[in-house]
């Protein structure tokens, strides 16, 4: 198949079209009706998607299955991917049935719920693969429009803050990003990522109005692609929508939320700042280090203090996303493979975690965790499939998490020691906020009268889970099903990022020096 | 020789003599019981001189000695402006019959404003520059106090005429200058003193001036402040067709007085326009977020999307000043189709403007809510929308002349303004119920709002071959 990636990306939206147009009325049958044209969408787009990893070479670092076809003003609508982009892909295709899944007991406006999540799958498979500036940069941003009508029609009461929050936050980090790209267009000439990638980008000192700027345009524009993805990450101190959007957002927009939307920053981080502004990175590397460290123990610590179950998760989230950044910058081959571990495996695990609240909020329309206790009496199950995922959101060896935390804290010791400690001390309270967590819902007494009755999962929901679980102690015990395809393209990342500093290396090290 | 002439302005003198033959059939047979015949035969001559003039030859040709250019820029200018007053003429109609507005003046008015638009894109000199733009204007004054018996509209008669008279006057005594110091009024002649002798002081005193008059018919910070009032107190089918042709006939004007008759002088009058640029960005943006009567809440949209389109302006290139028509080209549907939903925002059979009326409008008219929605999306910026586009090509343009400072105070102005077009969605989504709106939209209107929502969405595949035009008209103007 030599489109596979665009029919990949547009069989959502054709769903989408083919629910919008003949899809009428919103009786029960017409939203089951849509449910289930959804579900078959998606399915059929992860099946589909398998194509791209069979016919998916890791050992070619170049873009694959690439695509190109003109589009307006000197633009191309290219496509195509390599070891870093393509398992975001797949991590997309595979979890969106489970999201529409999730979405079983909605009721209200359904036909439309579906249409705006499978937009959203078109938009998101569309991130990881665009190979044109403008092209990323139209389906980067579009996907802020269902995600704001996710959130502010059918999020919870506070939905209208936290819907106009998440999008002035992110729009505002974007288009700065755009001006960048502009200048990136204007510079190079080309809006062909393939040929960015090998541009090199100037980086003389520059004055304006009386500041001068080391690193040059190069540190110009990573500042401005720096501000769109460590919002969209997030990263502390730009993290604040997160948690609001989260806690605000219904279920499977979360999930969508926290599984794939935030891969988009780290994604970014890769596909952009490291490979075209090399020497930007390196002059920066220490801060965006700082301010991972800062995050992670941070946000760990207000992670424990939270009453709402979301909000905790979503600042561990945050957290784990530090992480990222640490694995990012320290620019190694442990670093940027544990980077994207780690990525791929938070997918499964706080999708599965923000699943498992959904699960109990469903049954008591409550997500306190003062209201729940005691849940291992009658949700054995629940308790089970809860237990892996806290674990392997401390990261217990055998699980996902384990594996990306450990490369990235190892990348983290070569690149500085005093990173690597600060980011271990995450670890341990990220044990402590999970397992607290664990006690206070799943464990105790079960004293709460409402809770007698509730019940344990039903069949959807175990279906739901269990292809998270799978790959969750897949990835845990053989991390090589990642490791190999990704390894060669990062290996030429890393080696790219390295010439480029490496020659200049003293020259400038030394400028800074002096400044 | 005049033959020439003639020819060249022939679609000109055919709409001026077409409105006076109307305005004295009307007035000798049946009055207002001829406006609907003459509505429909109005709109029909201006989207036929559209046509013609889209399919008329490639060229250039001036007529009367350089006053009137005829050229690529001034035929996408107008075919813009006629198609819109066109469209903007027919959605008009049941609105105007509604509220017992329903006159032959006004599709005769409206033609001659567009006699004094076109006039204005294809000025050559400062004469007929002014000419065009009082034609224009005049007409403007009338119909926006054209409700006699309400006093808002007088009013915005009123205030609209004193500070357009105003302005006028700023024109004419920057016109004066510039005649002053290089002894002609053609568009050519000043272009080749300033050429020789560079832009002495009394020079950029005119220039200043012409700026300002010309600032404030595009309805450019600071000179804007008569367009919130004018836009809330006209009528709304008046204030729908200000917000379309007449800005692309100012925006027209601005790029051709500019770059025809002070292209030597690039260096001087970028800085005023990115200034007003700027300064209108931002404060369309700011000014917008407390309104709640959404025919303010337009005329300040408006304020912020000249500010961009002025971006394209200030860039002084051949790609700025097709940004510029490009911008406005979209600007100007996005318009149509908002407009087509504003003038059947009804309650009861009376007009509504506060936009909290619109509270989960959604569960009333899914279908045009939808559609108001990828308007309000559009005219935010927010890609895959065509109102993305427009900005990317301003930006562009801006990124390009080294304006990157620009640029950027553009894109935080437009996240500000985002707010307020959100603010609609998020009362048509996920509001509040309130009692809302009960007017039925007739066919046409919702066949607009439709279609210019349908643009927004499949353009972003492909523009409509839009940038190729604009393109091909910014060439005729900085040949």
């Amino acid at each position: 198949m030599e489109n596979v990636l665009t029919i990949v990306t547009f069989l959502p939206l054709l769903a989408a079209i083919i629910l919008m147009v003949f899809l009428r009325g919103d009786d029960a049958a017409a939203q089951r009706n849509a449910k289930i044209l959804a579900l078959v969408a998606t399915l059929a787009t992860f099946l589909v998607s398998i194509a791209i990893y069979t016919e998916f070479n890791p050992a070619v670092t170049d873009f694959q299955l690439v695509e190109e076809y003109e589009w307006f003003g000197g633009l191309t609508y290219k496509m195509g991917v390599d070891g870093i982009s393509v398992l975001f892909v797949l991590l997309t295709t595979f979890l969106m049935p489970i999201v529409i899944g999730s979405c079983w007991a909605v009721t209200e406006r359904v036909k439309e719920y579906m249409i705006m999540f499978l937009l959203l799958e078109t938009l998101m498979i569309a991130v990881f693969c665009a190979l044109d500036l403008v092209l990323f940069y139209v389906v980067f941003e579009a996907g802020l429009i269902p995600m704001f009508l996710i959130v502010g029609i059918w999020g919870g009461k506070d939905r209208i803050y936290a819907a106009f929050k998440f999008f002035l936050y992110t729009l505002l980090g974007s288009v700065l990003m755009l001006v960048a790209m502009l200048m990136m267009w204007f510079d190079a000439g080309t809006t062909d990522i393939p040929t960015l990638l090998n541009h090199e980008f100037s980086y003389e000192t520059m004055t304006i109005m009386g500041i001068s700027i080391v690193g040059g345009l190069q540190t110009l524009m990573f500042l401005a692609f720096f501000a769109s993805f460590a919002v969209k990450l997030p990263m502390w101190p730009v993290h604040t929508w997160l948690p609001d959007a989260h806690v605000q957002a219904p279920t499977a927009g979360s999930v969508v939320l926290a599984a794939i939307l935030l891969k988009m920053g780290g994604y970014g981080f890769l596909r952009f700042s490291l490979p075209m502004f090399p020497v930007a990175t390196e002059l920066l590397a220490d801060f965006v280090m700082t301010l991972s460290v800062i995050a992670i123990i941070y946000t760990s610590l207000v992670a424990m203090m939270q009453e709402d179950m979301k909000k905790l998760i979503a600042y561990s989230s945050v957290a784990h996303m530090g992480f990222v950044t640490i694995g990012i910058f320290a620019v190694n081959q442990q670093g940027l493979d544990g980077a994207i571990f780690q990525m791929l495996s938070h997918g499964f695990i706080s999708g599965a975690l923000f699943l498992g609240v959904g699960v109990i909020y469903d049954r008591m329309h409550t997500r306190d965790i003062d209201a729940y206790g005691g849940l291992v009496v009658r949700m054995p199950a629940y308790a089970l499939v809860f237990m892996l995922f806290t674990m392997a959101n401390v990261g217990l060896p055998g699980t996902s998490g384990f594996v990306g935390e450990f490369l990235t804290l190892t990348a983290a010791f070569q690149a500085n020691t005093w990173v690597a400690f600060g980011a271990t001390t995450g670890v341990i309270l990220s044990a402590g906020y999970a397992l607290w967590l664990y006690r206070r819902v799943i464990f105790g007494d079960m004293i709460k009268a409402s809770l007698m009755t509730i019940t344990d999962m039903n069949t959807r929901e175990r279906m739901m889970m269990a292809p998270l679980v799978i790959m969750t102690v897949l990835l845990g015990i053989y991390p090589s099903l990642v490791l190999d395809v990704i390894g060669p393209s990062v290996s030429a990342l890393v080696e790219q990022v390295e010439t480029a500093t490496m020659h200049l290396g003293t020259e400038t090290v030394t400028k800074v020096a002096s400044h | 020789m005049i033959s020439n002439d003639l020819n060249t302005v022939l679609p000109e003198i055919i709409l001026a003599v077409y409105a006076m033959v109307a305005l004295m059939f009307a007035v000798y047979t049946g009055k207002d019981r001829t406006a609907s015949m003459l509505t429909w035969l109005t709109a029909a001559v201006l989207a036929g001189l559209g046509a013609w003039i889209a399919t008329r030859p490639e060229g250039a040709a001036t007529a009367f000695n350089g006053a009137f250019i005829d050229d690529g820029f001034s035929r996408y200018a107008k075919v813009v402006m006629l198609w819109a007053s066109a469209i903007m003429l027919l959605l008009s109609q049941d609105y105007l019959r509604r509220n017992n507005m329903h006159k032959f003046e006004y599709p005769i008015l409206i033609s001659l404003a567009v006699v004094g638009m076109m006039m204005m894109v294809s000025a050559g000199d400062l004469m007929a520059l002014y000419m065009g733009l009082e034609l224009q204007s005049l007409s403007l004054y009338v119909i926006a106090a054209f409700r006699r018996d309400s006093l808002k509209s007088t009013e915005a008669g009123l205030k609209y005429f004193v500070l357009g008279a105003l302005s006028s006057g700023m024109l004419l005594y920057g016109a004066s200058f510039v005649y002053g110091y290089t002894g002609t009024t053609n568009f050519a002649g000043i272009a080749s003193t300033v050429g020789e002798e560079g832009l002495g002081l009394g020079m950029l005193f005119g220039l200043v001036f012409l700026c300002v008059g010309m600032a404030f018919k595009i309805s450019a910070a600071p000179f804007h402040m008569w367009t919130p009032d004018v836009y809330e107190g006209s009528p709304t089918p008046v204030t729908a067709f200000f917000a379309t042709a007449p800005k692309m006939a100012a925006a027209g004007l601005f790029a051709r007085v500019m770059h025809d008759a002070f292209g030597g002088a690039g260096a001087d009058w970028t800085q005023i326009i990115a200034f007003l640029s700027l300064v209108s960005m931002f404060l369309g943006a700011v000014a917008a977020i407390g309104q709640t009567n959404i025919k303010r809440l337009m005329a300040y949209s408006s304020i912020a999307h000249m500010g961009f389109a002025l971006m394209g302006l200030a860039a002084g290139t051949k790609e700025g000043v097709t940004a510029l028509l490009i911008y406005m080209a979209i600007y100007v549907v996005m318009n149509i189709g908002t407009f087509a939903f504003i003038l059947n925002m009804e309650k009861d059979g009376r007009a509504v403007t506060d936009i909290r009326s619109l509270g989960l409008y959604s569960k009333i008219a899914p279908g045009r809510a939808a559609a108001l929605a990828v308007l309000m999306f559009s005219l935010a910026g927010i890609p895959p929308l065509v109102g993305f586009i427009g900005k990317l090509y301003v930006l562009k343009a801006a990124v390009a002349a080294d304006m990157a400072w620009l640029a950027i105070a553009g894109v935080i102005a437009s996240v500000i303004g985002a707010f307020y077009y959100l603010r609609i969605i998020y009362y048509m989504y996920f509001g509040e119920e309130t009692e809302g709106l009960d007017g039925a939209m007739p066919t046409l209107h919702y066949a607009a709002l439709a279609i210019s929502a349908a643009i927004m969405v499949v353009g972003i595949v492909n523009p409509f071959g839009i940038e190729g035009y604009a393109a091909m008209a910014a060439e005729a103007l900085l040949r």
